[in-house]
This record gives structure tokens, C-alpha cells and sequence, in this order.
């Protein structure tokens, strides 16, 4: 919350290197190389859940009902891409597959510019109500999405968007706003009164110092908001569930139907999960820096 | 970070041509968006729930009596409970814990990455995760499998799980106990049925009677196959169950003890005068471990909350660390200074200066439960759902799942906000201070 984007960095609060600080003083004795074991040791422990999965979703069916995925250490011979193929040629889940990117695109880029235009009016234009309005925003961040399933689900049915993707990305949109406006308007806010005020002497209108002088700065939060957004609207579960039909689902909803037989469908499941996974990872890895800032910045949603 | 310039906008208005009409266009789309899908609809719910399930009759404070006497969402009530008191405060404290200790290796930013990993997955794949770590079956569950190797190195498994005697035994406590007495020179057939041919270990040998022996009690233990042969009497193809623990007994008390061969035969070369009575203990067919119903109705909710750690610890540890290091190094070595001791530099200057850091991270994690849905979605089997249930999962079953009572369903979903209301305050005083 008060860790603004630019603030917070997975790699930075480590001060340079390493520091005597306060473990090295209370574990002086023990040592170093306990700590260094005992963190590898969780590090592992983290790791072995995902592994175990990807493994699993490596085997074919009959050999996961018949040993645990960690027999691939003796019998590595098993590994086939099989599941994945499988998957792919079934059109169903490929096509939920590619909902989940029609989904979250949209959400994201909607979310993205509406937030923006937003953000600037409340932090550089007066107008009254001002006040009021952001502190309305800032109450909506943890407003739990409950609250709007039923009512969402009657305006859609009325318009006809129930079951659309259109309607599950509106929804992802007006739930995805209240954290982007936070989030952009404190950077905003904290841009410099003179490069504001010069452009304003210069006779720009407010579109163009929006546009031209507040966009190019605040890249950083916009590429923090927008990973955050992106894969918050990927992950999603609930809201599909809801306004999403068989057509629309995104890859989480399609799946579902095979969690009833869960141990004859690890390969699927397993596949499935795994898939569904790629896009976050790869995401998370690339830009690791900025989905941090997104959610130590939007923890409170 | 956050502007202090609230009160000297006025020589921006002053520009010609300012007004508060150009906040319209940018302000338009979000607000309608607002307006529509998240304002409207909380008023609405708030209405919603005074009515009943058609949505055509007022029923006043009725969907509320009802939430709070159903025993499902009591259930569910409970299982919240638990989790707000338990998870919360345990990511925290591990947060905190793994923060400090981070400060101390050279790879921190790669644990803290391996740590986060779980934060950019959907809850959807950490609940078929952790459903497949927890999966009863040893040879498919990551944790059933290390119990019951575990389990297995302290206290082998049987040999012949299942096998009994075919007649004329009793189960007791101890084992199979003979109906009818032996003495010295008797031979005693022990044909045993209910287990597969195919797991006889390799080195059995056919099966055949023992000669009486002059003073010694023999016998023999093999596997009955009915199939092709006579019930009770030793066939050609029939083999000997060798490793069987063979005891006899004499008042009560165990007076010999020895183990079959590989053709099945055993011997009690010296048992004194007196009648005996032969018994296989217990051990020889225990049903093999195979570790705990992690996924069943008592263990669920434990289980579903360590993977929600699993998820947050992470976040946690990086949103801690960066308040660590924004504390003043001055403040810590005036402490040393002044002769405290770590732990008291640690438990007097670090935790209060951190404190806020940690009040963030306690409320953003409570916000968080209370909305937990797919986790129990996903790990939770159908049949124990019911058993794991929660408030926001409760609310998507009685609205959309099988209730189908959107008038109930409005009510959990008041009930819901109210109890996230107290982080709203929370979040807007904060963010009031701040600006301050």
C-alpha cells in the first residue's frame, strides 16, 4: 500500500552485499552455513510441488496410476510429450486456451487506458469532488467481487452479454480499475509540478500533457500495472465461472469438469495445470521486476 | 512519493481556459464502468438480500436468520475463522523470519524469486498442485509417499497382507489362533486363501506334507489356490509360503516361536508335555501403511491453508524485506552502542520500527482470506467440500451452484463485504495520513 511501484524492488532491499546484520549477530556462532542450508533446503521444498507437476504432466496416463512422478529418476524413459499433444488436438480446451488470451488482452489493455485517463484527471486537473472521488478509489481496492456476481449476472443477462467473453472482460475491467487508478495516480501525483506547469505555460491542452509529457514518465508503473493485470485477469477462476459459458471459458473453467475423477486424471489435470501455468511463468520471468512493484503495490485487492 | 500540494492548485485553475469540464473525458469512462459494475451492483446485493429467492416477495432480515442457522455456512463460518486466526499470522511470521535471514545470503534475490513463483500462478494450478502433493494413494502423493517410506524403514510391512487361514482359526488381537489344540508329534496343515499367487515371493518351494515327527510338532503353511485343486489339501502346482512367524501357545502365554521355510514347513523341535495351540501373529498380514487421508474430512482445511502459505509466504518475505531495509541503520547501531545485546536490538528496535511494514502485510493477508475461493474449490474433493467450505465459496454454491437462492446468496454477499469493511476503513485512514 504505502510501498509505491518505484519503491519496491524483489532485488533491492538487500543493501549491496551481504551485511552482518542482525542474524549473523544472533546466529554468530552457528554460523553462516546454517542459514545457507536451511534457506536452500526451503528453496527445494518450494520448488518440489511445481516439479512434481511438470513431471506428472510428462507421463502418460497408465504411469501415473501406477507409480508417483518421482520414479522418473529410475525410469526417465517415460517422459513423452504425449499429454501435451493430446491436449492441444482436443478442441475444447484448445480453444479455452485461446479464450483465456481473449479475455485477458482486452481486460488489460482496457484497463490500462482507462485507468491512465483517470489517474490524470485526479491528479492534475481540479475540480471538486476531487478529494472525495480518490478516497472512494482507494475504499473499492479490497471491495470483494462477491458483492457484484448476482447484480453483474441480471445487467448482463438484460443486455445479453451473459456467457460472453465480452462480459467477463467487462466485469475483469470495472474490478481491475479501482487497484490501476491507485496505483497510477500515486505515480502521477508524484511527477513534478514544473514539467506539468511549463507544459500548461506552453498553451498544451490537458490531452497533450497527458499524451506527451505524463505517459512517457510514468512507463514504469504502466508496465507494472500492466503485467499485474494481465495476469490477474489470466489466473482468474471465479469470474469466469460466473459469466463465462462453455464457449467462453477461459482455461481454469474448462478444466474444471475433470476434477470429479482426480486420480484417474492426473495426466490431463496435470497437463492442463501446467499449461495454463506456461504464460505466468514465462511472464513472471521476463519482467519479474515490474509484477513485483505490481503486487506489493496492489496486495490489498 | 504522494504529493503535499493539495491546497496550491489555484494558479493552475488560474490558467485560461482550465475548468473542472476537462476532468469529464478523462474521468468518463472509468466512472461509468465504476458506476455500473461495482456501485450499482453493491447497492442492489445490499436490497437483494432483503428478498427472498424469487427475488419477488420482502422478507426482511430472513436470508440473514437463515445464513446464520444453516449448518453449512456455520461450517463455513467456522472454516474462516480458522483461517483468518492461523494463516494470516503464520505467513507473517515466516515472512519475517525468511526477510531477516535473507539479509545474510548472497543469493537472496534467487530465493526470493523461487519464493514468489507462486504468487504469478493462477489459484487454480496450485490447488491441482497441492491436490496431487496431498493424494492419498502413496504411489501418487508426494507426502503419503515419504510417510510411508518413512513408516516403512521403522517397521517393515507384512509379507502376505490380507491372507487368513481357511478354517478351523480364530482372528484375535493377536493373530490367527488354532480352534483345536496340538501336542509334539501332531502335523498341522495351514492352508491359507486370500492372497495372489502372483506376490508368493520367488523362493517358495512346492508345498508338500511333513512326516510326523517323534517329538517335535511340524507343519506347514501354504497357499491354498482352490482353483484346479481341492480346497484344504496340498496340490501339485501349490507352493509354500515361506517367512510366515509361527507361534505356539501354551496358557496364554507364548512358549515357542519360529519361521516357515521356503517349502512353507515349519518345526517346534522341543516343545515340553502339554497341549499347545497354534497361532500366526497378526504381523504376518497386516495391511501395508499407507499413510494419512490428508484429503478427507479431518485434515482438509489444514491442508488447504498450508498451500495458501505455500502461495503468500513469498510476498510476504519480499514486502517485509523492503521495510527492513528502509530502517535507519543509525537507530540499530545507537542501540548496539548503548550495549544491547542482537536479540534485544531485534525485539526492541527492529520489530517496532518494522511494525508498520508488518500491520500492512497482517491486514493485506486477512483481506485475502476471507476471499479465498478456488483453493478449497480445487483441493477439496466433492465429498468433503461441504467439510472445507468457506463464506466466498458458500456464497458462488447457494447463488450459482446448487442453491440457486439468490436471495441468500445476497445476504453472504453482504455479510462478505462487511467483513472486508473494517481493511476499507483501514486503507482510506492510511492513505488520508499519508497525505497529510
Amino acid at each position: 500500500m504505502t510501498l509505491v511501484a518505484e519503491e519496491v524492488r524483489i532485488d533491492v532491499p538487500v543493501s549491496g552485499a551481504p551485511r552482518r546484520g542482525v542474524v549473523s549477530r544472533v546466529f554468530g556462532r552457528l554460523g553462516n552455513g546454517f542459514v545457507q542450508v536451511l534457506l536452500a533446503l526451503v528453496a527445494v521444498f518450494w520448488l518440489v510441488p511445481v516439479f512434481g507437476l511438470l513431471i506428472a504432466s510428462l507421463r502418460d496416463e497408465s504411469a501415473n496410476t501406477a507409480s508417483g512422478w518421482w520414479t522418473v529418476f529410475t525410469k526417465p524413459a517415460e517422459l513423452t510429450l504425449a499429454n501435451y499433444a493430446e491436449l492441444v488436438a482436443n478442441h475444447a480446451v484448445w480453444q479455452s486456451f485461446l479464450n483465456t488470451f481473449y479475455i485477458a488482452v482486452p481486460a488489460t489493455i482496457l484497463v490500462v487506458v482507462m485507468a491512465s485517463l483517470a489517474s490524470y484527471a485526479l491528479s492534475w486537473i481540479e475540480f471538486p469532488g476531487r478529494e472525495t472521488l480518490t478516497v472512494v478509489v482507494v475504499g473499492l481496492l479490497v471491495m470483494p467481487i462477491q458483492v457484484a456476481l448476482i447484480p453483474v449476472a441480471k445487467l448482463f443477462g438484460a443486455f445479453g452479454l451473459f456467457g460472453t467473453i465480452t462480459g467477463v472482460v467487462l466485469f475483469h475491467v470495472a474490478f481491475g480499475l479501482p487497484f490501476a487508478i491507485f496505483l497510477l495516480r500515486n505515480f502521477f501525483a508524484g511527477i513534478p509540478r514544473d514539467l506539468i506547469e511549463a507544459a500548461r505555460m506552453d498553451g498544451a491542452t490537458e490531452w497533450v500533457i497527458f499524451k506527451r509529457v505524463v505517459l512517457p514518465v510514468a512507463k514504469p508503473a504502466i508496465a507494472s500495472l500492466t503485467i499485474f493485470q494481465f495476469l490477474w485477469v489470466w489466473n482468474d477462476m471465479l469470474v469466469a465461472l460466473v459469466f463465462a459459458d462453455q464457449d467462453s471459458a477461459p482455461i481454469t473453467v474448462a478444466l474444471r469438469a475433470q476434477l470429479r475423477q482426480f486420480g484417474t486424471n492426473i495426466d490431463l489435470l496435470a497437463t492442463g495445470a501446467f499449461l495454463s501455468m506456461i504464460v505466468p511463468l514465462a511472464v513472471f520471468l521476463l519482467f519479474q521486476k515490474y509484477f513485483v512493484q505490481g503486487v506489493l503495490a496492489g496486495s490489498t485487492k | 512519493m504522494t504529493p503535499k500540494k493539495w491546497g496550491l492548485s489555484t494558479s493552475v485553475d488560474a490558467a485560461p481556459g482550465r475548468s473542472p469540464r476537462q476532468a469529464i473525458p478523462f474521468l468518463l469512462p472509468a466512472l461509468l464502468v465504476l458506476a455500473a459494475l461495482v456501485l450499482y451492483p453493491l447497492v442492489f446485493s445490499l436490497i437483494r438480500s432483503f428478498f427472498d429467492a424469487t427475488g419477488d416477495e420482502f422478507v426482511g432480515v430472513r436470508n440473514y436468520v437463515d445464513t446464520f442457522t444453516d449448518p453449512r455456512t456455520l461450517t463455513a463460518f467456522r472454516n474462516n475463522v480458522i483461517w483468518v486466526v492461523v494463516a494470516p499470522a503464520a505467513v507473517t511470521g515466516l515472512g519475517l523470519i525468511f526477510a531477516v535471514l535473507t539479509e545474510r545470503i548472497r543469493w537472496a534475490t534467487a530465493f526470493r524469486l523461487v519464493l514468489f513463483m507462486p504468487m504469478a500462478i493462477s489459484l487454480f494450478a496450485s490447488g491441482i498442485i497441492f491436490r496431487l502433493v496431498y493424494e492419498e494413494a502413496p504411489n501418487q502423493g508426494v507426502v503419503n509417499a515419504v510417510l510411508v517410506g518413512v513408516h516403512d524403514m521403522f517397521s517393515p510391512s507384512s509379507q502376505y497382507p490380507g491372507a487368513r487361514p481357511r478354517e478351523g482359526y480364530t482372528a484375535t488381537e493377536a493373530g490367527f489362533a488354532a480352534n483345536k489344540p496340538v501336542r509334539a508329534g501332531d502335523t498341522v496343515m495351514l492352508p491359507l486363501i486370500g492372497f495372489n499367487p502372483q506376490q508368493v515371493p520367488a523362493q517358495a518351494l512346492p508345498a508338500s506334507t511333513p512326516q510326523a515327527g517323534d517329538g517335535e510338532l511340524r507343519g506347514l503353511v501354504w497357499l491354498d489356490v482352490s482353483a484346479g485343486g481341492d480346497a484344504g489339501k496340498v496340490d501339485v502346482i501349490e507352493r509354500g509360503l515361506p517367512g510366515i512367524a509361527v507361534e505356539a501357545v501354551r496358557d496364554g502365554q507364548v512358549v515357542a516361536r519360529t519361521t516357515t521355510g521356503d517349502d512353507g514347513r515349519f518345526t517346534f523341535p522341543d516343545l515340553a508335555v502339554g497341549e499347545v495351540t497354534v497361532r500366526l501373529p497378526r504381523s504376518n498380514f497386516e495391511l501395508p501403511f499407507r499413510g494419512q487421508t490428508w484429503l478427507g474430512p479431518g485434515l482438509i482445511t489444514p491442508v488447504i491453508i498450508s498451500s495458501w502459505i505455500w502461495i503468500m509466504t513469498g510476498f510476504a518475505i519480499t514486502f517485509i524485506a523492503a521495510g527492513l531495509s528502509a530502517i535507519p541503520r543509525d537507530a540499530l547501531e545507537a542501540a548496539r552502542v548503548d550495549g544491547a545485546t542482537e536479540w534485544q536490538v531485534f525485539r526492541r528496535v527492529t520489530i517496532p520500527l518494522l511494525s508498520p511494514v508488518l500491520l500492512v502485510v497482517f491486514v493485506t493477508l486477512v483481506i485475502n482470506v476471507l476471499k479465498i475461493f478456488e483453493l478449497v474449490f480445487v483441493i477439496a474433493p466433492g465429498s468433503v467440500q461441504s467439510e472445507a467450505n468457506v463464506l466466498a465459496l458458500q456464497m458462488w454454491q447457494v447463488s450459482f451452484g446448487t442453491g440457486g437462492d439468490q436471495g441468500a446468496g445476497s445476504a453472504l454477499a453482504v455479510i462478505l463485504f462487511l467483513l472486508v469493511a473494517p481493511a476499507m476503513l483501514f486503507n482510506i485512514r492510511r492513505f488520508r495520513r499519508e497525505r497529510s
